[in-house]
């Protein structure tokens, strides 16, 4: 009984309740300092969820959005997020809406065995179809970080059979945060 | 022989004793009070309905507890975000009325440590609220007292099923007193940070299926000062 109950205590000691699958980091340094990361979306295949007041394809078939007015100019969509070398390695939201004293386009990507990022995106979008968004937050590995994000809508130009309309190129540069030093002792 | 017979009764005896051990551990309690019962400060209070089936959209890896919802959602199998589901639903303020949209991931954590009394979730909210803003909250959540007072039970009546009043926080940290870190993105939250606390009700648990009637509840503690804040 006592080594059923030491075994029972050494396997759940040993063994992680919890493995997640990783997906080696692809980063590359940025020019001007920082760490820069590739995600893209392949669209239409990579989205969960579609959901706005038009219900005009609305993602998936069968979604009810809500008929509140409060959510009349509200466009929420879920994806699944790939990494450069198109491995799923994460989900995402994208939102946007139009509210009374500004527009809001809003990402979060959800990396499961890394982290968080909270990403709000200047509405206005730059030359070359690329808009741009600061890091907000983060979470576990993004915690320290700060950077930005920029979002870009590539059209495909395939025509075979199956393939993408086209890809949400997501490229975040992360920067980490300037940490105050250890005061040093002086030795008298 | 016998010995063998003996030995073998014996592992069995010893290892259930010690699941029994780790399910009614008297000093693995829970957090009780949530922090932000007693603040002063304002307080953002949302409800959801946490039950795929009420919700506008809930995926996992499909072959969960909890089945996704609308039946033909695209499915989380691919094996980096097996272990995650996500939830789109509606946020409800304290008079009941709609709020906003909430989106929720939440993914197993390898922090889990089940000898310790935790079975850890890491999660995050994306909440948007047409009349305060984007709001992003990160936190890690306990579901250990929720296993040992209602899953367990389930599993082991003979109709696989849970039906009572149990009410407790999720949220275990990553803030010191078992807060979630909550971030504002636009509107009158913008550049606030703050803290939270996520809590669920259950009155009806399946062994089967998961959660049968549920409803969950954010708490958010705007700063006292938002002036003095970043």
């Amino acid at each position: 009984m006592v080594l059923g109950l030491a075994a029972a205590a050494g396997v759940l000691y040993a063994i992680p309740a919890v493995d997640q699958i990783r997906e080696a980091s692809i980063i590359k340094v940025a020019p001007n300092g920082g760490n820069s990361e590739m995600f893209h979306i392949n669209v239409p295949m990579d989205r969960i969820m579609l959901g706005d007041a038009a219900q005009a394809g609305a993602v998936p078939p069968g979604l009810q959005w809500p008929a509140d007015e409060i959510l009349a100019d509200v466009r929420a969509e879920l994806f699944k997020i790939r990494n450069a070398r198109d491995a799923v390695v994460g989900v995402a939201v994208r939102t946007a809406a139009t509210a009374k004293e500004s527009n809001v386009i809003d990402w979060v990507l959800h990396l499961p065995a890394r982290g968080s990022l909270f990403i709000n995106m200047d509405v206005a979008s730059l030359e070359g179809g690329f808009r741009i968004g600061e890091i907000a937050s983060g979470s576990r590995e993004f915690r320290p970080l700060t950077g930005f994000m920029t979002e870009r809508w590539v059209a495909s130009d395939s025509i075979e059979e199956g393939a993408p309309s086209g890809r949400i190129e997501l490229s975040a540069t992360y920067v980490s945060q300037l940490a105050p030093s250890e005061t040093v002792e002086t030795v008298e | 022989m016998k010995y063998a017979v003996s030995l073998l009764l014996g592992l069995v005896l010893g290892a259930a004793l010690f699941v029994a051990g780790l399910l009614y551990n008297p000093f693995v309690a829970d957090r009780g009070l949530s922090p932000l019962a007693v603040t002063n400060a304002e307080v953002i209070t949302l409800s959801f309905a946490n039950i795929p089936v009420e919700s506008i959209v809930y995926t996992n890896d499909g072959e969960s507890m909890q089945a996704p919802y609308p039946e033909k959602v695209l499915q989380l199998w691919e094996a980096p975000i097996r272990s995650t589901s996500a939830m789109a639903t509606v946020m409800r303020d304290a008079r009941n009325q709609v709020a906003g949209i909430g989106v929720k991931f939440s993914s197993d954590s390898e922090s889990t440590r089940l000898l310790t009394g935790e079975a850890i979730v890491d999660s995050v909210w994306y909440v948007y609220l047409p009349e305060h803003g984007s709001l992003f909250i990160e936190q890690t959540e306990n579901y250990f007292p929720f296993v040992r007072e209602v899953a367990f039970p389930a599993w082991r009546s003979s109709a696989s099923s849970w039906r009572g009043n149990w009410l407790g926080n999720l949220t275990a940290g990553p803030g010191a007193l078992g807060t979630a870190a909550v971030t504002g993105g636009s509107g009158r939250v913008k550049g606030l940070k703050m803290e939270g606390v996520e809590s669920m009700s259950v009155r009806a648990f399946s062994a089967e299926t998961g959660l049968v009637s549920s409803e969950g509840r954010l708490l958010i503690e705007m700063p006292e000062n938002p002036g003095g804040m970043e």
